[in-house]
């Protein structure tokens, strides 16, 4: 490999030697333009029609403010988990040898195959107050199900096969000699994965971590059924863009869904840019 | 520090990689580990190192009894192929990471590791690349950062498996020159493992000739070129021409004739002698000589390699001739070797 010089200022990446540059990125433009920002715009769009007041009053109100703090925070802690859970999952499947592995394997892909209603029901009937796991928690005072602890565990649920499958390739493709190295050096297993192995991963990690939260921000289906959706305590942002358009109301929908769209697009903007960043550093 | 290699057998589920090996490698030595693939060789320093373990046998850092101890215990400093750096690391990060895991008070202060690495990175001629990540660097500069990490932690052996291995052949040459003035400058004791013998020969204090799990020679160059002893050796060391001779009465007879070479600690019965296609002396009159008919020539570099099928049974041998000698223009040529040896046949 030989050095890249440093890039000075924005250009385009050099064609390659396929042919169709103008093409391809013609069609990618016009493609992505009618998939996705045409719908999108249509929505902004929508919701201008509100007026700045109009706007604002929904935006600053209560209920909306509960709904998206829970949407966004719950996606957060859940996808928090799945990439320490996911991590173990993906190392586990990709280090050790066991009976029944493939089974494992593919086991990891079933939330995404699963229609999400059926997670939802699956997983509220477990931990309703007088379900398997519901029942033993109810003593210790733990209530899962209808409150924002269910949303988590509905989202951990959804968000896990995107953390496993992200980090799983990469993972794989680990040098052994870089671990034998870093024994040689004098550093336990510890050492071993916490400085050399996990930093290698991070990468990956974070991609995974993207996708699950981006998942759980806009999860819907399973989260109804466990979540007991009582609004300012576990009403979830698209549930109330759900009741808003069952009100007819379709403004105050548009401007619920616009403010979403916002932050959603800010925070993989951002992770996006911590992507390209760890990138550059390590080639 | 001195290594020995007692008699340590090693079987990767049940197949067996090394036969009952043992090896003496003194203080400061630099020995080259050679051989064919599928020799052994890496599996020896791969054992040396601890990563992996033996089926039987010790092996001891001087005094002490290292089969026994762990990987990091054992403070060897390893260098592999395709260098194994830390991508996500600077070259200094690299070079200070055996001294940042250690713990406690033999930690140094991280003042103290950025200096030694600077210091390590003058020594491998590679100043001012502290801030570079390996993906920045060449295959030659990577090998040597590689080589600077492992020296950091004053290992008590440098272990090399095929450092030059994938590297092209003009950095490989400024390399091997490189790693001699180092070594030379800091006395590790240092193995390394090639099946490059120019590398071997040129650059180890000794050399470790093996085949199929097991030692067939160790030696100075001089020795392993000169008094090969055994076949495989003769022919895996240099260029050599081998033919199936007989012994009897003291003579060495191919066919029905002496062929001039006396050999009177051979034992009788089947053989086959060795020689070095450029060490043969070409003669007029054959009485007493190996004679063939020349069956190909060809021009290599400074020489005329000429084949030659010898007797009734057509056996072919090369021999090395001057461009312009007479004699490859000839049809019939008549030599004996200068230096020979026999080996009985298997």
């Amino acid at each position: 490999m030989t050095t890249a010089p440093a890039k000075a200022g924005w250009r385009f990446r050099q064609p390659s030697v396929i042919p169709g540059f103008g093409l391809t990125l013609g069609f990618s433009l016009a493609y992505l333009t009618l998939i996705i920002l045409i719908p999108l715009s249509g929505l902004i769009w929508r919701s201008a029609a509100l007026g700045w007041t109009d706007f604002w009053a929904i935006a600053t109100d209560r209920r909306t403010i509960n709904a998206l703090e829970i949407s966004f925070g719950t996606a957060f802690i859940a996808a928090a988990v799945n990439v320490v859970f996911g991590t173990i999952v993906a190392w586990v499947l990709v280090r050790y040898n066991f009976p029944g592995r493939r089974i494992v394997d593919a086991m990891v892909d079933l939330p995404f195959a699963l229609p999400t209603a059926v997670a939802g029901i699956a997983l509220t009937t477990l931990y309703a107050p007088n379900g398997w796991l519901g029942s033993l928690l109810a003593p210790l005072g733990i209530k899962v199900a209808y409150t924002p602890l269910g949303i988590v565990i509905a989202l951990i649920f959804i968000g896990l096969p995107f953390v496993v499958r992200t980090v799983q390739p990469i993972m794989e493709e680990i040098d052994k000699e870089v671990e034998e190295v870093a024994a040689t050096l004098g550093a336990n297993r510890f050492q071993t994965i916490a400085r050399v192995l996990l930093p290698g991963l991070a990468p990956a990690i974070v991609t995974g971590f993207a996708l699950a939260f981006a998942r759980g921000v806009g999860e819907y289906g399973s989260v109804i059924f466990i979540a007991g959706n009582l609004p300012y305590k576990s009403e979830i942002a698209p549930l109330l863009i759900v009741i808003r358009l069952e009100e007819y109301n379709y403004a105050a929908a548009t401007a619920i869904a616009a403010i979403m769209l916002a932050l959603s697009f800010v925070m993989l903007l951002v992770i996006n840019l911590v992507q390209t960043w760890s990138r550059k550093r390590y080639g | 520090m001195e290594v020995r290699v007692a008699n340590v057998r090693k079987e990767f589920e049940r197949f067996p990689a090394l036969h009952d090996v043992s090896l003496d490698i003194k203080s400061g030595e630099l020995i080259a580990l050679l051989g064919p693939s599928g020799s052994g060789k890496t599996t020896l320093l791969r054992l040396i190192a601890g990563l992996e373990r033996p089926t039987r046998g010790k092996i001891f850092f001087g005094e002490e009894d290292a089969s026994q101890k762990s990987i990091q215990e054992r403070n060897v400093g390893f260098v592999f192929q395709h260098y194994a750096l830390f991508r996500h690391m600077t070259v200094a990060d690299n070079i200070g990471f055996g001294l940042k895991v250690r713990h406690g008070p033999t930690r140094p202060p991280a003042q103290e590791i950025r200096r030694r690495a600077s210091e390590l990175l003058d020594l491998v001629q590679l100043s001012g690349l502290e801030k570079r990540y390996p993906a920045q660097l060449s295959g030659g500069q990577r090998q040597r950062v590689a080589l600077a990490r492992a020296m950091a932690i004053e290992p008590a052996v440098l272990l090399l498996d095929e450092p030059f291995g994938a590297l092209d052949a003009q950095v490989r040459r400024e390399l091997r020159r490189w790693l001699r003035d180092i070594h030379d400058a800091t006395g590790h004791t240092t193995v390394f493992v090639t099946h490059d013998q120019e590398e071997a020969l040129e650059l180890a204090d000794r050399v470790v000739v093996m085949s199929q799990g097991s030692i067939e020679q160790v030696g100075t160059a001089d020795e392993i070129y000169d008094t090969p002893n055994s076949p495989f050796v003769y022919g895996f060391i240099g260029e050599s021409s081998s033919l199936p001779v007989k012994v009897e009465d003291g003579q060495v007879w191919i066919a029905d004739r002496p062929i001039g070479l006396s050999a009177p600690q051979a034992p009788q019965g089947e053989a086959t002698l060795f020689f070095r296609p450029h060490d043969v002396e070409l003669v007029d009159e054959c009485n007493g000589c190996i004679a063939g008919t020349v069956a190909a020539s060809r021009r290599v570099a400074g020489t005329r390699r000429v084949e030659l099928e010898i007797g009734g049974e057509r056996q072919r041998v090369e021999i090395e001739l001057p461009v312009n000698h007479p004699a490859s223009q000839k049809s019939r040529v008549a030599f004996r070797p200068g230096r020979w040896k026999l080996f009985p046949a298997a």
